[in-house]
């Protein structure tokens, strides 16, 4: 069973709240994907529209919850929207994410680092987002994360994993779980990352802009347990060279006898 | 008075609370967190809390996001 900072999750498969089109469709689809584990976002109070609240679309009795701090665009911006998310829900767990440029949205592993020192400092549970870094997952892992969540591809492109070789590196050598996050477009994807020994991942956008996404949220449920069940089965070997699956001898015609040559 | 609320300008009465402001904002104070002059106030505060002219106030809660 996965566990991160001494808290148990059956379920392997974290979500993402964001951009779906309706609450409704939001919390419909968390509950098909069987995620404890959903993330959200600090934003102004929109004003006009006062009753807008994602805390009431979401069991919180069953699920937890994964402030983050998107918007930040340095160290300072992630730790004051850190503190404001433990204010507002009570919850010391944090997804850090310090993206000093909307264009790409990629981690500034400078400030990341600095920021996950000082929140591990102030008793947060730190999850930083980071690009597919080894060197700097295990530097945050010495800094006291309790996760490092390394990117498939940029945030939001539905590309898939696109960072193979640093990924198996970093779940090679992590000694905290590893959530591969960001960019995860199919099931495919996501049973890939368990394939290849990933703990967890987390998806959003896959979902959120689905056909349907309560349908996409249970494909990537199926797809994060048969990953998971793979990995733990232990895959065979790749070969360059064909391998007969149906034994050699015992051939009905003698014509084939050329096949154990 | 006017208060700077969430970036925007707002004309209030003196002596106005938190608690006041939130209720005219039809806003339930325990799904969300406010920050003054960029300091987080705590919730048990608001009833008491005066607002002063010129103030910042940021009125946060949680959204959808990845």
């Amino acid at each position: 069973m996965l566990s991160i900072a001494d808290t148990s999750f059956s379920s392997r498969l974290f979500v993402g709240t964001g951009k779906f089109a309706s609450s409704s469709i939001m919390r419909q689809a968390v509950e098909a994907s069987g995620s404890e584990m959903v993330t959200v976002a600090l934003r102004r109070v929109d004003l006009e529209n006062p009753a807008d609240d994602i805390m009431t679309a979401l069991d919180l009795t069953k699920i937890h919850f994964l402030p983050n701090t998107s918007g930040a665009r340095n160290a300072e911006e992630a730790i004051r929207l850190a503190h404001l998310a433990r204010a507002a829900s009570g919850t010391s767990w944090l997804k850090l994410e310090v993206t000093p440029d909307p264009r790409t949205l990629l981690p500034d592993p400078v400030d990341t680092l600095k920021a996950t020192e000082e929140l591990v400092r102030e008793g947060f549970t730190v999850l930083p987002y980071i690009n597919a870094d080894p060197i700097l997952a295990l530097r945050l892992q010495d800094a006291g994360a309790a996760a490092v969540m390394p990117l498939a591809s940029p945030i939001g492109t539905n590309q898939g994993i696109r960072t193979t070789m640093q990924v198996e590196i970093i779940i090679a050598q992590a000694r905290v779980p590893v959530v591969l996050d960001a960019g995860i477009g199919a099931p495919s994807h996501a049973a890939q990352a368990m394939e290849m020994g990933a703990d967890a991942v987390l998806v959003n956008t896959a979902l959120a802009v689905a056909g349907d996404p309560v349908r996409m949220a249970r494909a990537f449920k199926a797809a994060v347990e048969a990953g998971r069940e793979a990995f733990e089965a232990g895959l065979g070997r790749q070969s360059k060279t064909a391998s007969a699956s149906s034994p050699l001898s015992g051939m009905l015609t003698a014509d084939l006898n050329f096949i154990q040559a | 008075m006017q208060i700077i609320l969430n970036g925007q300008q707002k004309n209030l009465d003196h002596n106005i609370t938190l608690s006041t402001l939130l209720d005219s904002l039809n806003l339930q104070p325990d799904t969300m967190v406010a920050e003054i002059n960029g300091r987080i106030i705590k919730p048990g505060s608001y009833p008491q809390l005066e607002l002063k002219d010129g103030d910042k106030v940021e009125l946060i809660r949680f959204v959808g996001g990845g």
